[in-house]
């Protein structure tokens, strides 16, 4: 996947180095290094392939390209792509992990009310 | 004194099948009693904690979640072949560190988890890393739980294809060649892990003697099933 137009997200480039809680109301694409927390509730996280991120994230869609060390709570969907590396716990409803994504942890896949299976 | 690079080449094979191999992996199938009996106890109830010891499955992880369990990933084969655990021994060997590793991986709480799938992991880890698994298995493992291993009969060469497998069904699992890019080789490299060593009857009932049951299920494709009761 490209990187989205910065005008869609809000960009944190692959030379940013940030530690701390990070939250907003927009959607979010890291492609640099994020230490601590994120929470964006409403919106979507993408990680770049360039992304290293250690924190737990909160979010209502997560996408991963990158490295992942934190557990992720996603109110909707996650997507582990194929260069994605993630240490951590996953929470949420749908998931989809391509060929070649590597996780090492737990998936808890919690229901949607009316709907049966998670999609992969 | 051989290098940390020689010592982890060993796990894999002499040459590269690369030219050889189809451009898309071949993935084959095969019917697996063990794991009709996994399923029996999948199916039987909600919410329990499996653990996948192979490569991250996309598949693995809908068909547990999708029967309401709680799926737990980690490919210890890959982990293994870290050369950052390697260490020398007395003699001046290099070996890998089994403390450090069992204090990187599977670290959970005692009696969490409810099915462990070990695959065929003991086939192709290194030797001084199965007996303290497995030891860490009956730890992590709920009383009554079940372990599912593949073990290769004598019949298998050291050059068996080391598989992964996707469950596709409740006594269904598609196998799909392993391959790894040796440490400090680019992936283009990748290789399929040699076969370690065949266990015998005698050797793979010593290494769950701590178990409560075991039973094997013969195959055709020179692999015993072995379900093991915790």
């Amino acid at each position: 996947m490209d990187a989205p137009k910065t005008g869609d997200f809000a960009h944190i480039g692959k030379s940013v180095v940030i530690k701390g809680e990070l939250s907003g109301s927009e959607d979010l694409y890291v492609d640099g290094n994020v230490e601590g927390k994120i929470e964006l509730r409403n919106h979507s996280l993408t990680i770049g392939p360039n992304g290293n991120v250690k924190a737990d994230i909160s979010a209502k869609s997560v996408i991963i390209q990158g490295k992942l060390d934190g557990n992720v709570n996603a109110s909707e969907r996650v997507e582990l792509r194929k260069s994605a590396v993630m240490t951590g716990d996953l929470t949420t409803q749908r998931i989809a992990i391509e060929e070649g994504a590597f996780l090492k942890g737990k998936v808890d896949v919690q229901r949607e009310a009316g709907r049966a299976a998670p999609a992969l | 004194m051989s290098s940390v690079s020689d010592n982890v080449m060993k796990f894999f094979r002499s040459s590269s099948t690369q030219s050889a191999s189809p451009a898309v992996p071949q993935k084959l199938t095969r019917r697996s009693s063990g794991m009709g009996e996994v399923s029996r106890l999948l199916n039987s109830q909600e919410g329990l904690c499996v653990l996948d010891m192979g490569a991250t499955s996309a598949s693995n992880i809908r068909f547990f979640t999708g029967n309401g369990h709680k799926n737990y990933s980690e490919d210890l084969l890959c982990s293994s072949l870290d050369p950052a655990l390697r260490i020398q021994d007395s003699a001046g060997n290099s070996v890998v560190d089994s403390k450090k590793f069992l204090e990187d991986n599977l670290v959970y709480p005692a009696a969490h988890f409810d099915v462990a799938l070990v695959w065929n992991l003991p086939d192709y880890m290194e030797e001084s890393l199965v007996k303290p698994t497995i030891d860490r298995l009956w730890t992590v493992m709920k009383p009554g739980g079940f372990l599912l291993a593949f073990f290769h009969t004598r019949d298998a060469g050291p050059d068996s294809t080391c598989y992964r497998y996707h469950v596709t069904g409740t006594d269904m699992l598609e196998m799909q060649e392993v391959k790894f890019a040796p440490p400090g080789r680019p992936s283009s490299e990748k290789q399929s892990p040699r076969l370690q060593r065949v266990f015998n009857n005698r050797h793979i009932e010593n290494l769950f003697r701590d178990f409560a049951s075991i039973k094997f299920f013969l195959a055709r494709d020179a692999i015993r099933e072995v379900l093991v009761v915790r």
